[in-house]
C-alpha cells in the first residue's frame, strides 16, 4: 500500500484572466493526504481550492508539478480514467434518469453485471438512507436527499479516494449540521479517504482529521482542527479561523518556548509563546483569543495582568461578549455565562473598570509583516 | 361599466385576446369549415363549386378511377396514393438528415465561448433574411447541368484530366430533397441548441468522472437531455415539409409532384376546388395523426421553455 491516497508534488495551475494577463490559482503547493484520512481544503472563494481538487479528479490538469492518487502519477490522465469520484456542489444529478439509475450509472460504466448492480446499490442507498426511492426522479426529492444520491452515487463505485466541492453549501443550516456529522460517521464506516472542500471553518472543524487553509494559491498551514485553531502558524490563518485580537509588537527577549514582546500602543509588555524561534528586535503579532482573555475584579499574579475600561457588554445567551478598552486599544472579550442569574452585574454589564489577565500560552506569538 | 370591466378579469382577459381570436376565427375556423363543405361538392362545367354531398373526391383521393385503360366501369389507380406515400416519405428523410445535420452543429454552437455562439447563431440565422423562394432559385443555379456544381466539378476533374459529363442534377428527388434540407436547417438547429445550453457542464463533468468516455457521455447523458429540443425541431420541420410546393416546384419540376403541388394544380391549373379541398384535408388529417402518436411518445418538447 502506498504512503498516501493523494500525493501534490509542486503543482502549478494557471489561469488567463480576462485582462490578458495570466493568474496562478494554484500555487507551488505540496500536499500529501493520507490514507483513510478525512481531510479538508478550507478557504475563501478563489483560493484555489476547489481548482486543486478538480486537478485530482482530472478536470483540470496541472500547469506544472504532479497529482499522484496511490503511487500513480495522473499526468493528464481523463476524469473516466482515475479511481476518484466527486459530489459535486450543485449535485449533477441525471434528471433524465431515476435514482436508482442515476446511482447505477458509475458502475455501468464498469460493466458490472446486473446482479451485482442491484446489490451494491441497494446497499449503499440504504447506507445513505435512500431505500424505496429508487424509482424516483431526482426532481422529486428534497435538497438534502438530492444531496444523498449523489453521495450514493459516487460511494458505489467504491473510489480509493472521494472528493467533495462544498457538497453541503446548499442545505439549510439545520440539515448542514445534521449531514457533517452524517458525513464524517459514513467516511469512519467506509474507510475512503475523503478530500471535503469547504469555505465554511466550522464546517472544516467539526469534520476533518486534517486541514489545509489555502489563500491566494498556498497552502498557509497543514494541521489538525485543534491544531488550526489553537496553533496558527500565521496571521492570516489566525484570523481566518475564529475570532481574535491582534496586537503588534518587538520581541524584547526570549527562550523556553515563551518570548517577551513590547507592544508599544498598550504601552505595556506581553509574554506569550511561539512555534518559532525568534531574535531580539524582530517585530511580531501577538494573537488573543476572545474566549481566552479572563475578566477579573483584582490583579492576579500573573504576567499578563491590564486594567481595562469595559466600553460594551452584549448578552447574548450562552457567552457575553464585552470590548474593552486597555490603553486606547480596543480588545473582545467573550465570558462564558456559567452562572445562572437574573442579575445584568454578575455579566459585567454596569461596571465600568476591570482588571483582564491572559494566561502565556494564550497569547500566540506570530510572525510580523 | 367602466368599473364593471377593471373588477371582471375574465372581460379584461377577452378583450386581451380579441383581435387574436378574431384573426384565428376570420383566418382559420371559417376557411376550414368552408374547405370541408367544398370537399364534399361537384365541380362545375366552368370550375365553379356544385354544393351537394358526395364522397367522389375522396375515392378519387385513395384510388378510386372512372377511366380505366382495360374498359372497366372502376379501377385503383394508385397516382394521388402514390404522390401522398412520396411526400410523407419525403418528409421524413428531409427531417432525419436534417437532424443529422443540425445535431452536431447544435452541440458544437452550444459547447464554444458565450461570445462565439452568438456569432455562430447569427451565422445560422442570416440566410433567413433572404426570401425562401430566392434561396431556392439559388439551389436552382447551383444544381442545374451547366451550373455552380457542374462547373467546379468539371473544373476539378479538368485538373486530374479525369472526362467529365455535366450530371443532371436539377428536376430529380435528390435536388428536392436537398432544397428541403437546407431551408429547414436553421428551424432543426434553434431548438436543439437550445435544450444542448441548458444543459449544465456539471453533468458532462459527473458523467465522466463516473467513468464515461465522451462517445459514453453523449448516448447517455448529452442526447437524453437534449430530446425536447430534437422534437420541437422535428414538429417545426416534418409538418411544414409535409405540405410545403414551392421547393418541389422549382427544384422538381413537374418531376417530383408532392401532395403540396397537388392541391396547388387543383385551385390554379385543374380548377377543380373541390378535389384541391379533399386533399387539404386528407394532408391535415394526416399530418395530425403523425404529430399525435409522435407527440404522444416523445412529448412537445415543452420542457425546452418550462425547465
Amino acid at each position: 500500500m502506498p504512503d498516501f491516497a493523494v500525493e501534490l508534488r509542486d503543482v502549478v495551475k494557471t489561469f488567463p484572466t480576462p485582462e490578458g494577463g495570466y493568474v496562478n490559482a494554484v500555487d507551488h503547493v505540496d500536499m500529501q493526504i493520507k490514507n483513510g484520512e478525512f481531510f479538508s481544503l478550507l478557504g475563501s472563494s478563489g483560493c484555489g481550492k476547489t481548482t486543486t481538487l478538480r486537478m485530482i479528479a482530472g478536470f483540470e490538469w496541472p500547469t506544472s508539478g504532479e497529482v499522484y492518487i496511490g503511487d500513480q502519477g495522473q499526468g493528464r490522465k481523463p476524469p473516466f480514467q482515475r479511481p476518484v469520484n466527486t459530489v459535486f456542489q450543485s449535485y449533477a444529478l441525471f434528471q433524465h434518469m431515476t435514482v436508482f439509475q442515476n446511482v447505477a450509472f458509475g458502475l455501468e460504466m464498469e460493466k458490472t453485471s446486473n446482479e451485482e448492480i442491484k446489490s451494491r446499490v441497494g446497499k449503499v442507498l440504504e447506507m445513505v438512507k435512500l431505500n424505496g426511492m429508487e424509482r424516483r426522479s431526482p426532481r422529486q426529492l428534497s435538497g438534502g436527499q438530492q444531496q444523498r444520491v449523489a453521495l450514493a452515487r459516487a460511494l458505489v463505485k467504491l473510489p480509493t479516494v472521494l472528493l467533495l466541492d462544498e457538497p453541503l453549501g446548499a442545505l439549510d443550516l439545520k440539515l448542514r449540521k445534521e449531514m457533517q456529522l452524517e458525513l464524517k460517521s459514513l467516511q469512519r464506516e467506509v474507510g475512503i479517504t475523503f478530500i471535503f472542500v469547504t469555505h465554511d471553518q466550522e464546517e472544516a472543524l467539526t469534520m476533518s482529521d486534517r486541514i489545509a487553509v489555502m489563500s491566494l494559491g498556498k497552502v498557509m498551514q497543514f494541521g489538525a482542527p485543534v491544531e488550526i485553531y489553537e496553533r496558527p502558524n500565521c496571521k492570516f490563518v489566525a484570523d481566518f479561523i475564529g475570532e481574535t485580537n491582534f496586537l503588534e509588537g518587538v520581541v524584547q527577549s526570549s527562550g523556553d518556548g515563551t518570548v517577551r514582546v513590547q507592544v508599544p500602543r498598550v504601552n505595556s509588555t506581553l509574554t506569550g509563546v511561539a512555534r518559532q524561534e525568534y531574535k531580539v528586535g524582530d517585530p511580531v503579532v501577538l494573537s488573543i483569543r476572545p474566549e481566552k482573555i479572563r475578566l477579573v475584579e483584582t490583579p492576579q499574579l500573573n504576567q499578563n495582568c491590564f486594567e481595562v475600561i469595559v466600553r460594551n457588554a452584549a448578552y447574548i445567551g450562552s457567552d457575553t461578549r464585552l470590548e474593552v478598552d486597555l490603553n486606547g486599544v480596543k480588545l473582545k472579550v467573550w465570558e462564558q455565562n456559567h452562572i445562572s442569574t437574573l442579575d445584568p452585574r454578575a455579566y459585567h454589564q454596569g461596571t465600568q473598570t476591570a482588571w483582564v489577565s491572559i494566561m502565556p500560552e494564550n497569547i500566540l506569538v506570530l510572525p510580523g509583516e | 361599466m367602466l368599473q364593471k370591466l377593471r373588477e371582471n378579469q375574465n372581460i379584461q382577459g377577452l378583450i386581451l385576446i380579441l383581435p387574436t381570436l378574431l384573426f384565428m376565427v376570420g383566418l382559420l375556423i371559417i376557411p376550414l369549415i368552408l374547405t370541408t363543405v367544398v370537399s364534399f361538392g361537384r365541380r362545375s362545367a366552368d370550375g365553379g363549386v356544385i354544393y351537394t354531398f358526395t364522397l367522389d373526391n375522396y375515392a378519387r383521393l385513395f384510388g378510386y378511377s372512372t377511366t380505366c385503360t382495360n374498359g372497366a366501369a372502376s379501377c385503383f389507380d394508385p397516382l394521388y396514393v402514390d404522390i401522398t406515400v412520396r411526400s410523407f416519405w419525403l418528409a421524413l428523410e428531409t427531417t432525419v438528415l436534417v437532424i443529422l445535420l443540425a445535431y452536431p452543429l447544435a452541440y458544437f454552437i452550444a459547447r464554444s465561448t458565450p461570445k462565439r455562439r452568438t456569432t455562430f447563431l447569427f451565422m445560422v440565422l442570416v440566410p433567413l433574411w433572404t426570401n425562401f423562394v430566392i434561396r431556392v432559385y439559388a439551389w436552382m443555379m447551383i444544381l442545374r447541368t451547366q451550373g455552380v456544381l457542374n462547373g467546379l466539378l468539371g473544373a476539378f476533374a479538368g485538373l486530374f484530366h479525369i472526362p467529365f459529363t455535366p450530371f443532371d442534377m436539377l428536376y430529380t428527388p435528390g435536388a428536392v430533397l436537398v432544397g428541403m434540407v437546407y431551408e429547414f436547417l436553421p428551424f432543426m438547429i434553434l431548438p436543439i441548441y437550445t435544450s444542448l445550453e441548458k444543459i449544465d457542464n456539471s453533468l458532462y463533468e459527473a458523467a465522466a468522472d463516473l467513468g464515461a468516455n465522451p462517445l459514453r457521455t453523449i448516448f447517455r447523458v448529452t442526447l437524453p437531455l437534449s430530446m425536447p429540443g430534437v422534437v420541437a425541431g422535428t414538429i417545426l420541420v416534418f409538418i411544414p415539409v409535409m405540405g410545403t410546393f414551392i421547393v418541389s416546384d422549382i427544384l422538381g419540376g413537374q418531376k417530383v409532384m408532392l401532395v403540396g403541388n397537388l392541391i396547388q394544380r387543383q385551385f390554379l391549373d385543374a380548377r377543380d376546388p373541390t378535389f384541391g379541398s379533399a386533399a387539404s384535408l386528407i394532408l391535415m388529417v394526416m399530418t395530425l395523426i403523425v404529430t399525435y402518436f409522435y407527440t404522444r411518445k416523445f412529448g412537445f418538447g415543452e420542457e425546452i421553455i418550462a425547465v
